[in-house]
């Protein structure tokens, strides 16, 4: 048996388990549901500028001859108290909202995953010392602690960024460290160690691709939590400031023209829940898919 | 391990983590760009008297001295002194603590008793409508955040249909009770007003359902996977072949092992509120302690905002002790092991 066809077998067997995972997600179809709530809000973010009717709207301008008109074909969500259409911006919401959970997902991952990866294999002072400070931003409420430090800097869509992102990757360190140390007692693992393998390749080469799984469902679970935190801080006023259209931004923004005027207000809020909903249903499906 | 080893070891391991949240909090306070003694005073104000106020404060000292004064002041239960309220930010956690304990108190309440209602049903006629109808109310549930909920309440049961009052804590015509204890339910009920009483409740529905919809959707969902898996054990089916009643098997041998694992979430959920509180009070405008926090994070009250931050943590660690020791309590296997059985 000669190399490529050894190589031919690994990468035909490697297709077959894929299918297997993709079987397993398409069983349930909330799974399906979750997939096509995803794609649809983050094309609809990738579009925005070109399916907006309006999109000179998001920035600060006023057509107060159009101003707090009721949902209709035109403006089918309605338009705020700057006569701007909330259809517009609830569009570019959802561009703020993934640009959130992606700066701080790509931030956050790798750094909670190779520090849990390093505390889980050396053991002693360094495991200590990553665990214990991981607990400390685990103490509070993440949003509590978001707030407080986005108050301390200037409340800004970058610096909300920066908190959620120092708030989060204890949470991917102590679920890289719980699965890795769990593994680090495998037979494969002990005997790449006997080899003699560098402490680098037992982390990335042995440990990590087995914790892949759990890293993924909860990076694609915590998209939906990170733009929960998101828009709260920014609801409360101390992310994202108008005339930026963040949906959280919004929501708020509508709230001294409640009830009158409540299409302000809900339309953007149930964009909010639509993008969790999605994210949420589609971590379930992932989960699903490398649980055999 | 005894019971009350255990609780002492995870007594000193929160301390030690409130105490690195402390550090934490205060070098953010004290490192980050802005000099607090600037904020305190409008441009105009003669260096002089800033001078002075900086000695005064110690923050003219090196870090790790303001840090040692801070934490001696805090052992002895003062919080500093707040720029923004012009009292101490002990008297003032003291002021606004209360109203939002009461708040998340019968949220609690609320989101405990759902969820074991919302499960057992759902657990019961498991694949049945009354179970795809718990299903979809979970991931609904879970994917509404807290302040969305609050504002459909607030539309749809006090404008659209004026079931509720809109905002505040207790109505205007009725006088507050006597302030003893500061829960201004407990203090109704001391007075013997039972009028403010039912109408603090009657404020705090709204805001309490608002609050606990997530975590109950979440927990139903637990209980219900419990129930469910459960069910196909052998100790189940042994029993049902004995005949034993129904709902003697449903409410002592499926219940109890499948809430478990609930417990330790809703510890969490419960304790979680006290960050989503931030934004549902604000909302409801409820004279709470996070109406309190957004005030002075806006003003950058900076004793004020790590005095708020450290009660969290510590109201935080408390609850996530309590739930601990039920699951311990609650679970034979734990318990045991701990004896050394």
């Amino acid at each position: 048996m000669n190399k490529s066809r050894l190589l031919r077998i690994k990468n035909s067997r490697k297709l077959e388990s894929a299918k297997r995972m993709w079987y397993r997600f398409l069983k349930s179809k909330l799974s399906i549901l979750g997939l096509v709530m995803a794609l649809v809000s983050i094309s609809t973010a990738l579009l925005a500028s070109l399916i907006t009717p309006h999109p000179e709207d998001v920035t600060k301008v006023t057509h107060f001859e159009r101003k707090l008109l009721p949902p209709n074909l035109e403006y089918p969500f309605g338009t705020d108290d700057f006569g701007r259409d909330i259809f517009s911006r609830t569009i570019f919401g959802f561009q703020y909202s993934l640009m959130m959970a992606g700066v701080v997902l790509v931030l956050v991952v790798p750094i909670g995953v190779v520090l849990g990866l390093i505390a889980a294999t050396r053991k002693g002072l360094i495991e200590t010392v990553i665990m214990r400070i991981a607990d400390i931003f685990i103490a509070v409420p993440a949003l509590v602690l978001a707030l407080a430090i986005c108050s301390v800097l200037t409340p800004s869509v970058f610096n909300a960024m920066m908190a959620v992102s120092l708030m989060w990757w204890p949470w991917y360190a102590r679920l890289t460290y719980n699965v890795a140390s769990s593994l680090k007692n495998e037979y494969f693992v002990q005997a790449a160690e006997l080899i003699g393998a560098s402490s680098s390749h037992i982390m990335f080469s042995e440990i990590l691709p087995n914790c892949l799984g759990s890293i993924l469902t909860k990076v694609t679970l915590d998209v939906g939590w990170v733009i929960l935190i998101g828009s709260s801080l920014s609801f409360v006023g101390l992310g994202a400031q108008p005339p930026t259209p963040d949906l959280g931004t919004m929501v708020a923004g509508g709230g001294q023209y409640m009830p009158d005027y409540w299409w302000i207000s809900i339309f953007p809020a149930i964009a909010i829940a639509f993008i969790i909903m999605g994210f949420n249903l589609l971590g379930d499906g992932v989960r699903d898919m490398f649980t055999e | 391990m005894r019971m009350s080893a255990f609780i002492a070891r995870r007594a000193a391991y929160i301390i030690f983590t409130l105490f690195g949240l402390s550090v934490l909090v205060f070098v953010l306070a004290r490192v980050l760009p802005g000099d607090p003694v600037l904020i305190m005073f409008d441009p105009r104000t003669p260096p002089e008297i800033i001078e002075q106020v900086r000695k005064q404060l110690r923050l003219d000292r090196p870090l790790y001295e303001q840090y040692f004064y801070w934490l001696r002041d805090v052992a002895t239960g003062d919080l500093g002194y707040s720029v923004y309220t012009k009292r101490s930010v002990t008297f003032d956690v003291l002021e606004y603590l209360p109203a939002s304990l009461e708040l998340i108190f019968l949220a609690a309440i609320f989101e405990v008793t759902g969820a074991f209602l919302l499960g057992v049903i759902a657990g019961r006629f498991s694949y049945k409508w009354p179970d795809n109808l718990v299903r979809v109310f979970s991931y609904v549930g879970i994917s509404i955040p807290s302040f969305v909920w609050a504002i459909i309440f607030q539309l749809l049961f006090t404008w659209f249909w004026p079931l509720f009052p809109t905002i505040g804590n207790i109505s205007m015509g009725i006088p507050s009770p006597p302030k003893i204890t500061g829960f201004l339910t407990l203090d109704s009920l001391i007075a013997g007003r039972f009028d403010a009483f039912v109408n603090v409740l009657w404020h705090a529905m709204l805001p309490a359902l608002a609050l606990c919809l997530g975590g109950m959707a979440q927990d139903a969902r637990i209980i219900r996977t419990g129930m469910i898996e459960n069910k196909d054990k052998d100790y189940i089916t042994m029993a049902t072949s004995q005949g034993l009643p129904e709902r003697l098997i449903m409410f002592k041998y499926l219940l109890k092992p499948s809430i478990i694992p609930a417990i330790t979430v809703m510890g969490m959920d419960i304790a979680g509120m006290l960050g989503n509180a931030f934004t549902v009070e604000m909302v409801f405008r409820w004279p709470g302690f996070s109406k309190y926090g957004i005030e002075v994070m806006k003003n950058v009250d900076l004793n004020a905002i790590v005095g708020v931050v450290l009660v969290i943590g510590v109201i935080f660690a408390i609850m996530n002790i309590i739930a601990d020791i039920l699951v311990a309590y609650a679970d034979p296997r734990i318990r045991l092991m701990e004896r050394g059985e």
